[in-house]
Order: structure tokens, then sequence, then C-alpha cells
């Protein structure tokens, strides 16, 4: 995956539910396939249940590590609460991938949920399955793999097949 | 995570990396957002590091291990800086023998902060360099640099950084860094390293001078470069707001000031001249506005309204055009909050249940002032719960006095809190006086690090313990109690009601452990793996 626009990609959710966890796997993915890739977030207060967001920036000519105010080209929202909060994150025309496309009976954990949401988005991205596990091992503990691995296969089988 | 020589980090674990490959043989400091993540990663790596009890002792104990003449990190956040600014003051007049580097990792917009204090003011206040990064990569170029130039120049140096270059992940590649092989040792040179004043006049004169050295080497320093481009504009900028610069206005030309202290005259006077219109773009304090202005140099700065928060595109792109309108305001996100079986909570029910005026502390606890508890009445710094409670005891009517309590967390108590006991012993208020020690065995807020307190050592080894019960008893108060907050509620209701009717010095030590921190301590107690790179 190599591109000369630079992709935008705004997390949020609430504190504890993996925002940062998600933005982590996704930058890392990124740079695993060889893109400049930069990651923005504010933690600190993050653990107690407020608001979170966290920017990732893919390719191009990556200059500051926020996404622009209006500049995602992809939403992806953990908490469906949060979808107004940073609805105005998103550019006309850019893609809004938010929890209520989860059916969360088929999560095999209900943490697993940021990962789903991820396979869900990959399915935009040109990076492929094995970079993409390959970063969520990176990222999470040995016991979380199975749950996780089955999570992200879940969301990527929900996209229509066209990317 | 690494391929080759290409890593993936945050600023703060660029530094790490950096002060590893360049051989700092020591590090301290104290948490604090957004620096904490400097010492744990360094000591994950594999480096030696250890959390003080607060910046003051951190920057003592750099100062020492640099008089060694070893390289040494010492971290903390801006406000951090106050506190250790003793120290600091007369290090830059005594200078190092090994380098010696000051993390001050400035929060601006303060996402978890109680002040957005610009740093760069300490460096021109002390006479103490300051380089500033503007992602990771510069952040491990830096780090590196700096410990070299302080040994070269035989200065601390402080590596400014901001909450954006701290937490944000960007691309790395480690270098090969100098990484002298220094073998401790002290070399006695009582005038050099004795502050009194006769000796203490030459080494302020030696400081002048070392920073006219320092000023010349930053006149030609790759750290401050011209990006060349359209002279009709020209832009004189920093840190973060480099990267936000490049973007709002590709083409535009810039100096970047990656040594914000001492500044290059003769570099930044011929960058003036070369450009039709030039603008300062910083985020916080016109610091380097008003030092070029100071210059005779006519530069714009950024209209009053940017000082305050963080800079980014949208926000540079105003400043360029000279927009002063009212800017959107995003909608409200969710507060944080105390966490759904947070022991605090039992004891900030009671004090709002009790009408108690309550002087609070920095941590965790201070979200104790949000609804459904609004429980806190004052915040100001690390310690300030206990001096301030003592100055409204003393000056409040008597019935008004009784109700005043002051509350503190474990690490802050151990951070700055001591010297409050000793004050309330020693000028003892008519009405008495009521400290509840809010102990959640962790310093929770920044991520639960350990302390003097937890009996565990930065990396959750074991560690000898500071018991607070019995250094607060040694110290003189009338009776000290220890409750659990959740198991003895009733007990802890007494405890403060008969305290507060009572003229006596009482502390009460609401103990339990915070639980996001308990299941991190049983991870901690499982099998350590080797350090990963």
């Amino acid at each position: 995956m190599k591109t000369n626009e630079t992709i935008n990609i705004v997390f949020a959710g609430l504190g504890g539910q993996g925002v940062l966890t998600s933005s982590d796997i996704c930058a890392e993915a990124a740079f695993r396939s060889g893109q400049d890739v930069k990651k923005a977030e504010i933690h600190g207060m993050s653990q107690r249940g407020g608001s979170v967001t966290s920017d990732v920036r893919i390719g191009g000519r990556i200059r500051s590590p926020m996404v622009p105010e209006g500049h995602a080209d992809f939403l992806v929202v953990l908490s469906a609460d949060q979808v107004e909060v940073v609805r105005h994150q998103l550019r006309p025309g850019g893609v809004l991938l938010s929890a209520a496309a989860i059916d969360p009976k088929r999560l095999p954990h209900p943490k697993s949920l940021n990962v789903a949401l991820l396979g869900l988005l990959s399915t935009h991205l040109q990076i492929s399955t094995l970079i993409w596990l390959d970063a969520i091992r990176a990222n999470l503990p040995p016991h979380a793999y199975e749950a996780s691995e089955h999570a992200f296969l879940l969301g990527r089988s929900l996209a229509p097949k066209t990317a | 995570m690494t391929t080759g020589n290409r890593m993936f980090l945050s600023g703060n674990e660029a530094v790490a990396h950096a002060a590893l490959d360049a051989g700092v043989a020591l590090a301290t400091g104290y948490p604090g957002t957004p620096s904490t993540e400097i010492l744990e990663h360094f000591s994950a790596i594999g480096g030696r590091a250890q959390w003080a009890p607060n910046e003051k002792v951190a920057l003592e104990v750099g100062v020492g291990a640099a008089f060694g003449g070893v390289r040494t990190l010492v971290t903390m956040k801006h406000v951090g800086v106050n506190v250790a600014a003793d120290p600091l003051f007369t290090a830059a007049y005594t200078g190092v023998r090994g380098g010696l580097v000051l993390i001050s990792a400035d929060d601006p917009g303060m996402a978890s902060s109680q002040n957005e204090q610009d740093n760069r003011h300490f460096g021109r206040a002390a006479g103490v360099p300051i380089l500033e990064p503007s992602d990771s990569q510069e952040a491990y170029d830096m780090m590196a640099l700096a410990l070299e130039l302080s040994e070269q120049f035989g200065s601390l140096f402080i590596l400014r950084m901001t909450t954006r270059i701290c937490h944000s992940k960007t691309v790395v590649e480690r270098r090969a860094v100098p990484a002298p092989d220094r073998k401790a040792h002290f070399e006695r040179d009582i005038p050099g390293l004795v502050m009194i004043p006769a000796f203490a006049r030459a080494a302020h004169r030696r400081l002048r001078e070392r920073l006219g050295r320092v000023t010349e080497w930053a006149e030609s320093a790759e750290v401050n470069r011209v990006v060349d481009g359209d002279r009709s504009l020209g832009i004189i900028t920093n840190g973060i707001s480099f990267q936000h610069v490049l973007e709002a206005i590709p083409g535009a030309m810039v100096l970047k000031l990656g040594m914000t202290y001492p500044l290059p005259r003769q570099a930044i006077t011929a960058f003036v001249n070369r450009v039709d219109r030039c603008v300062v773009v910083e985020e916080g304090d016109p610091f380097l506005a008003d030092s070029i202005r100071a210059m005779g140099l006519d530069v714009e700065d950024k209209p009053e309204m940017y000082r305050f928060g963080e800079l980014n595109v949208q926000r540079v792109r105003r400043i360029l055009s000279g927009d002063t309108s009212p800017e959107p305001v995003p909608p409200k996100g969710k507060p944080p909050q105390l966490c759904v079986g947070c022991p605090h909570r039992q004891t900030f029910e009671l004090l709002s249940q009790l009408g108690c005026i309550v002087t609070g502390d920095i941590g965790c606890y201070t979200l104790g002032v949000l609804p459904p508890f609004n429980a806190i009445d004052t915040c100001v710094c690390m310690g300030a719960s206990i001096g301030v409670g003592l100055g409204l005891r003393h000056v409040l009517p008597e019935e008004e006095a009784r109700k005043v309590v002051s509350v503190i967390g474990d690490s802050t108590f151990l951070h700055s809190g001591l010297t409050g006991i000793v004050e309330m012993v020693y000028n003892r208020p008519r009405t008495g006086h009521t400290v509840i020690v809010l102990d959640n065995a962790t310093t929770a807020m920044t991520g639960m690090q350990e302390h003097p307190g937890t009996g565990r050592a930065l990396n959750h080894s074991p560690a000898p313990q500071v018991v607070i019960e019995d250094v607060v008893r040694s110290m003189g108060v009338d009776s000290v109690e220890v409750l659990d907050p959740v198991k003895q509620r009733g007990a802890l209701e007494k405890a403060i009601t008969d305290a507060v009717a009572s003229s006596d010095l009482r502390v009460i030590i609401c103990r339990r452990p915070c639980i996001l921190a308990a299941a991190k301590h049983k991870a901690a107690e499982q099998p350590v793996a080797a350090p990963v790179e």
C-alpha cells in the first residue's frame, strides 16, 4: 500500500473502550506496511470514562500529527453516544464506521468491539490481513489474540466486497 | 515497534531510546502527564530508572550523578519544574561534568494539568539552554545532541517537549549516536561546586560566558534551520507549530528554531531581512516574538486569543490571515469521572453530606469536584491542600473554620504534603485541623506509577516502603487513624465528624487500593519476560 494522498482516520469513544489501542493497532499496521504514519492522542484522563479521540494519518506527506477538523476520511466511533460529538471531524463524503455496524451478539468478547471495527475499517485500506493480525498481536496480550482475530475477521466480513 | 533501524515511537519513547543509545547511566523524575512514559520506557528497554518523591529531589539526584561524571536524565511535567526550580537555578551556575538533560513536558491546552505555563521562561530566567523537538525523530536526535552539548559546554540542558510531541507517534530512524564510556568519579572542585557567595559570584560570570558560547554555536547550528520558500511570507516557529505551519502554508519560507534559548540573533536578523512579512507562530506565550522584537526586529506576533490552548493547522491559518473572529466550539464530550468502584467515592460522599469546606490537591481525586459530589473547594498545586486548609483555618470565624478539611492523595502526600504537616504541628490553628490522606496505594492519575509508599520500585520490583501513618505520628499530630472507606464507612463518618468537632490535629488515612491498580499489580507479580526492543 502506497498512496500519495494522506488518509486521515479519527477514532473516538469513551475511556476504557479501547480507542487508543485500536488507533495503535491501525497506526502499527500502516507502519508495518511501509507507509509514513503519524498518530496523535490526548490521554491522561482517558481511563476515567471520559471522551477519548485519537488521530491516525497514513501515507503522503504528513506534517501535523493531528487530523485537521473536517478532514477525516474515516471516523471510527466505538460508542454510539459519541457519534454526534465527533461528527464534525468527518469530511463531506467521508465514511462513518460506528459500533452500530457490529451485532454485539456476534462478538467473541464484549471488549473486542474495537478490533471488530478495525476489521471493518481494514476493507477500506490496502493493508494485508496478515499485517493487520501481526499489528493486533503486537498491541494486545496473548490471552486476547484468539478473540481479537475472530472479531477482526468478523468486522472484515461485514463490508461490501468492493475494496 | 521496529523494522531494522526504523521505529514507530511516541516522543517519550524516542527520548528513552536516545537516552539508552547515548549511555545515560541514571534516569530519575516524578510522574506527570505528559512526561511519565519516558522513565517507564527507559526502564522497560533496560535503562536504570527510578521515581523520586518529587521533582526537586529528582533534579538534585540528577545533578549529583552529573557531578559524578556520568550522563543523566531527569523528567517531569511543566509544573514539576516549579518544584525543581531551586536546584535548577544554581545548577546553572555550577554546571555539570557528565551530560545532564532535564525534560520539561509542557501541557498547552491543559489536557491534564492545572495551568498551561510556558517553561521556555525558565530557560531564560535560569540561563539554561533549551532544545525543542517537533516530532519523535527530533526528540530522539535532540536528546542525544543535548547530552553531547551538555558535556561540550558544561551546562545542563532543557529538552522542552509538549503534550503533542510526547504522546504523538511518528517514524524514527535510530542512528549511531556518540555514547562515550564515562566512568563515574568525583573530582574535587570547591570553587566550582560549592555555591557560597564568594564562589557563586564567579560562577554567575562563568554562566553568562558559557551562554555566550552556546549562542555562538546556535548561529550556525543545524537545529536552527531555514526551509526555503516564497519570500513574501516568512514564518519563525518552533516545536509542534513547525509541523502545523508546513501543512497550513506549504511553500512558505520558514525559520525553524530547534534551540529556543539562547537565540541566534544574527541568523534571525538575516532571516527577517530576507522576507517581506515575518510572522512568529508559536504555541503559548509570545516568548520568541518578544525576544525577537527586543532585538529591534519588526515581526508580527499571533493575536492574543491564540496564546490560549494548543495550536493546530486551522489555528495557524487563522493566525496568518489575522482572523480573530470567534472560533467554532466543538460539541462537548463526556467529562471524565471517578471510576465506578473508586474507593474515593465514599469519602467524597461523606464530605459532601457533612458540608465540609474541602481544600483539594492534585490527582484523580480532584474529580471529586464534579457532580454528584461537588466536594472539592480549592485546588492549586501539589501539596497545597494542607497549606491552603491551614490558611483558611487561621482566618475564618470559628464555626466556618471547623468545617475545613484537607484531602490529599498518597503519592501527592509524599511529594509535598509532609512539610504541610510540619506547618500544621508548628503553627497550630486554634480550631485544630483535619487532613484526610486518600491512600489508594498508587500514583493513579498518571497511570498507576509506584511511589515511596507502595513498597515497589519503578519497575514494580519490591522496594523499601515509607509508611505514611508512622511518619505522620512521629511529626506530632494528635491522632492518626487508618480506615477502609468502603468496608468501614460508618467508622469513617464518625472519624470525620469527631475530627471537625474537636480542636485536635487529626490525620485520617482512607486506605483502599485503586481498582485499576489492583489488576496491574497482579500482572506485575507474574514472572517478568525478557525486555523486548
